[in-house]
């Protein structure tokens, strides 16, 4: 069990440390933009003024439900509803983040060294930062051409459909990428180009309504979400080559 | 040689089966984790990763 034992302890001193450096990166990234659209959700809610009943809200009920009411059901299904615990605005909410990412970093770092580790594992940051490059092109860049990172007030498609087509275009991307780097027949490279293409071809859901914010804090958003996990994979897998070695070492 | 070769083959498989089982474990330990931080839907856990979960480029509400 020293190699399992050897990959956990890694991925959590990696993951911990990436997702800090994260936490920080956000705070002038996508945190400030975070609040301005739930600024503009909040008005919009408040425009749409009708009496609106939080337990149909709470249902989901997009049919019967314009675009600004939507977005005032879901201000309140994840701020405001007085039935489910929500971290407090200011300290509390700054503290689960970090536990989140922290969590994310952690997850993050164990697909990926586990996976360096099918390879012989990482023995260079340099080697640990190409990793950390194909993390980014899997769970960053290829879901995000489908389904630009949404701010708050961007309303979706249904979120299982969207779960769905994100965990799918990681696989086949991440599939595409290693069939690329370690088969060497030109039937596996085609295959590969294929696989990484289909999930864009079949298409991500499609949102029902036009985003409730305005385009450019919107466009704002996307870019800053892309450039953050950019930074955040380049932390992870430079971070994963270099403590690697030493725990393998054990 | 060849036999040579042959052992080396089959050792290289054979460490390779070795590692097999620990790497996968700690690849679905981290299945588990990622989807802890970003897909469950419980409603307490989507409220205190929101902010994470929007950052990142989770599918979020």
């Amino acid at each position: 069990m020293h190699l399992f034992r050897n990959i956990v302890f890694t991925a959590a001193l990696v993951g911990l440390l990436a997702g800090l450096a994260m936490t920080a990166i956000q705070q002038f990234g996508t945190q400030p933009l975070i609040v301005k659209a739930e600024v503009v959700e909040q008005a919009n809610a408040e425009k749409a003024a009708q009496p609106h009943d939080h337990a149909a809200a709470g249902q989901h009920d997009h049919a019967a439900l314009t675009a600004q009411e939507e977005a005032a059901a879901a201000k309140a299904d994840h701020h405001h509803d007085g039935d489910e615990w929500a971290p407090a605005d200011g300290a509390e909410r700054f503290v689960w983040t970090v536990i989140a990412n922290v969590v994310a970093g952690i997850g993050f770092a164990l697909l990926l060294v586990a996976a360096s580790e099918l390879k012989g594992g990482l023995t260079s940051w340099r080697e640990g930062l190409m990793w950390g490059l194909a993390g980014f092109a899997v769970f960053t860049l290829a879901p995000s051409i489908g389904l630009p990172p949404e701010a708050p007030g961007v309303e979706g498609a249904a979120l299982l459909d969207r779960q769905i087509w994100w965990v799918g275009t990681a696989v086949a991307t991440a599939t595409g990428l290693a069939l690329i780097a370690f088969a060497r027949s030109p039937l596996a490279a085609l295959a590969a180009v294929a696989l990484i293409a289909a999930p864009h071809v079949i298409g991500a859901p499609k949102p029902p309504a036009p985003p409730a914010i305005p385009h450019d804090l919107e466009h704002g958003f996307v870019v800053a979400v892309i450039v953050t996990g950019f930074l955040f994979w380049a932390i992870l897998g430079a971070l994963a080559g270099l403590v690697r070695p030493r725990f393998a070492g054990a | 040689m060849m036999s040579n070769l042959n052992l080396a083959a089959r050792t290289e498989t054979a460490a390779l089966q070795a590692r097999a089982l620990p790497i996968v474990s700690a690849f679905l330990l981290g299945v588990f984790v990622v989807a802890a931080a970003g897909f469950v839907s419980i409603p307490a856990v989507h409220n205190a990763a929101h902010d994470q979960r929007h950052a990142i480029g989770f599918p979020c509400h």
